[in-house]
């Protein structure tokens, strides 16, 4: 069952992946953790995502490697905030 | 439905205006204001500060501090106003304020939204070429409320 996605990757993270955000096309992954091995699994670069100190959210809900993702889901991958 | 007027915009903010929504009507006797101003960053002093954000979660994320402060405490009214894009030194980056009837919530409610603001909104701060790291001290601040 393919689930497509669309995932943002914010700040410094985005830079280093040289990506800020993209379509993709996933099958077989159940939950977040999942995917982002998934991603990791792209090159060198690409694992930083699994740092400890990435955050990661769901349809603009903070989420962990648990939960599930689902067909339409809007991921993002993002370092630790520092606004205010 | 309770007051609050949370923003995440470009453009700078007027303090007074700010003040004169929250200090309307008579319920509240305390008003407590903070603004967060972007400071001199040693580096390229040409380069400015860029504020990036998740819109969208950024003011979900806003909504739900204020609505635990309203839990915590009672409040009148709560605002808050956070600027993203490119900002200098000496400009104003962040408003919170809250009214209450009286000042030992009013003061609470501000500085834990401050606290929880600094570490769980989505937003990003990059100084000149160089993006900010999180600080362990806002982490601790957070914690401290618990």
């Amino acid at each position: 069952m393919s689930k497509c996605l669309h995932i943002l990757y914010f700040a410094a993270l985005g830079e280093t992946l040289g990506c800020r955000e993209e379509d993709v096309r996933v099958e077989g992954v159940r939950t977040l953790g999942e995917l982002r091995d998934w991603l990791s699994n792209r090159g060198i670069a690409w694992q930083a995502i699994k740092e400890n100190r990435v955050r990661m959210a769901i349809n603009q809900q903070v989420a962990d490697v648990h939960q599930n993702i689902e067909d339409g889901d809007e991921i993002a991958f993002f370092p630790p905030v520092t606004g205010g | 439905m309770p007051q609050a007027n949370i923003r995440v915009q470009t453009d700078d903010f007027d303090t007074g205006y700010e003040y004169a929504q929250l200090a309307r009507g008579t319920e509240a006797g305390a008003v407590v204001t903070f603004v967060g101003r972007v400071r001199e960053f040693t580096g390229d002093p040409s380069a400015g500060l860029w504020l990036e954000h998740y819109p969208g979660m950024t003011e979900k994320v806003l909504k739900d501090i204020v609505a635990r402060a309203r839990a915590r405490w009672t409040l009148t009214d709560c605002r808050v106003v956070h600027r993203v894009g490119r900002l200098t030194p000496g400009d104003q980056i962040v408003f919170v304020g809250v009214s209450a009837a009286h000042r030992q919530a009013a003061f609470e409610a501000c500085a834990f939204v401050m606290d929880f603001l600094k570490t769980e909104a989505p937003f990003w701060k990059k100084e000149g070429e160089r993006w900010v790291d999180a600080k362990i001290s806002d982490d601790e601040a957070a914690r401290a409320w618990q």
